[in-house]
């Protein structure tokens, strides 16, 4: 099934789920089969070998209807894309086509209590026990962590930052689910203890010390790619709400669209919309180039996507008046997950401050190199 | 300019170069260890190993993931030229 029939598919579900503040599980094997999962691994690995382009778009189709669904497709490329970068042979054959397959479905636990935009404030730790390693610490709003079955976990080994695979069957994990968040609802949100978990150290990714400053990073700017293409598709859906409804609805013997401000509405909206999907056209091709760039353009393209959701979908809302507050109104739902947006995968402000670094030094001599 | 021109003591300048934009125009030097100060955030440390890759056509693998490799602007070189070595034909064992 391609995309967009599969959207089509889940278009009339996807309130309820919100609703009811969970996917079907049956969903995540119509999606491997569309090829949705891990979609850009090489084929070896049982991915599609799809370009970032395209990932992207599958992406932007996802974000317009379901952002959990989007939400979905980014954690399982996250994880592949740290194992894919810095997993063993042996770890990739292990793990990508499980990943690739839906036969697992991976968690991202990063944030704690003391560590949000701040990872390297994290006090998980990871102890060495001969063959095994041992993992303690509680991890919070993880995406995905009711449905997850392993878990790339980031913790300190003797002080220093280290990434370990724990599959969700290990007795000591303790999966507490996050009810009613105002996002994201149907994103299966945990936060989950893991009380002296023991696993093989074949489970470690990289060697210590590399835990965040290449393996995480290596995951979120993936899922900073995948959330930003999500929030250009969001953005779109709403922008059509908007241009539907303002178009039909008469109020005064006046058409809303025949105002105006509501016009000049709609357009900023359609540039908000427009510019992020071509940011987001940027950063998959410097991707695709493999340009060292890449990583801070993609950053540009999140906070651009995620600030493009955000407006947009407060705009929809506004123009639909009562209509968007209304318990099924997709608008509705937008507008909550959009504010998401601007919170995950490096905030609005951390966001700023990369930028804004990013901006110093490339007018800078960092050019020769 | 071809990558396989590049000199060694050009490696290290490059890369002494890229660092010091990073960390804010600070003057770093060869054996300073910007790690441990926290210099460099982790855009930007995914950012390096990229433009080492691409500037000087190698290959960072998970094996080479020590921190005796990237510490400093003068083990990064270092590590440069062993995989440069160890890739140019004329120098591969057997
Ligand atoms: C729905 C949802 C899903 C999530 N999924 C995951 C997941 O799957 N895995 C995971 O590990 N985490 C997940 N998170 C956590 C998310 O990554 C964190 O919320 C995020 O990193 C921000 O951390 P924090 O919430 O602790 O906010 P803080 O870091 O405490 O920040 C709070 C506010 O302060 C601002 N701020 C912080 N630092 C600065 C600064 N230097 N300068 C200026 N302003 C600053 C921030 O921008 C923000 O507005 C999820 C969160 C949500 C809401």
């Amino acid at each position: 099934m391609d995309v967009a029939s599969f959207v089509d598919s889940v278009r009339a579900d996807v309130a309820g789920w919100d609703r009811a503040g969970g996917l079907p599980s049956a969903i995540v094997p119509t999606m491997a089969t569309g090829g949705f999962l891990a979609a850009d691994l090489p084929r070896r690995y049982g991915g599609a070998d799809l370009g970032q382009r395209d990932l992207g778009e599958i992406c932007a189709s996802l974000g317009g209807v379901c952002s959990a669904l989007r939400s979905l497709v980014t954690v399982q490329g996250m994880v592949a894309a740290a194992l894919l970068r810095w997993g063993t042979g042996a770890q990739r054959a292990a793990w990508l086509p499980t990943l690739a397959s839906g036969g697992n479905i991976a968690g991202f636990a990063a944030t704690e209590e003391g560590a949000g935009s701040d990872l390297g404030a994290m006090s998980t730790t990871v102890q060495g026990h001969g063959d095994d390693v041992v993992v303690r610490g509680r991890k919070l709003w993880v995406s995905l962590g009711r449905l997850a079955t392993v878990f790339l976990v980031f913790g300190r080994q003797d002080g220093l930052p280290v990434a370990v695979l724990v599959e969700s069957d290990r007795p000591g994990v303790v999966v507490e689910p996050i009810a009613d968040p105002l996002g994201l609802r149907a994103a299966q949100l945990a936060n989950i203890r893991f009380e002296d978990v023991r696993v093989p150290a074949a489970n470690l990714v990289a060697p210590a010390g590399f835990g965040l400053s290449h393996v995480a990073a290596t995951a979120v700017d993936h899922g900073r790619h995948t959330v930003a293409w999500g929030c250009v598709g969001l953005a779109a859906a709403c922008l059509e709400q908007a241009v539907q409804h303002t178009a039909r609805r008469v109020q005064g013997g006046v058409r809303l669209a025949d105002h105006q401000l509501v016009r000049a509405v709609l357009g900023r909206a359609y540039v908000a919309t427009s510019g992020a999907r071509q940011l987001c056209a940027h950063a998959a091709r410097l991707r695709e180039q493999r340009s060292p760039s890449a990583t801070a353009e993609t950053v540009v393209a999140k906070y651009a996507g995620a600030a493009a959701a955000a407006s947009v979908s407060q705009d929809a809302v506004q123009l639909l008046g009562a209509a968007g507050c209304g318990p099924d109104n997709p608008v509705n739902r937008f507008f909550r997950d959009a504010k998401i947006m601007q919170i995950i995968e490096g905030s609005r402000e951390v966001g700023e401050l990369d930028i804004g670094e990013f901006a110093l030094r490339t007018a800078g001599p960092d050019r020769t190199l | 300019m071809d990558i396989r021109q590049v000199s060694g003591d050009d490696i290290t300048r490059q890369i002494l170069e890229f660092l010091s934009a990073a960390t804010g125009g600070t003057a770093l030097a060869e054996d300073q260890d910007y790690i441990a100060e926290g210099l460099v955030n982790s855009i930007q440390a995914v950012e390096l190993v990229t433009r080492v890759e691409q500037r000087f056509g190698i290959e960072v693998e998970v094996s080479d993931l020590d921190l005796d490799n990237f510490r400093t602007a003068g083990r990064i070189a270092d590590f440069v030229r062993r995989k440069r070595a160890a890739a140019a034909p004329d120098t591969r064992d057997g």
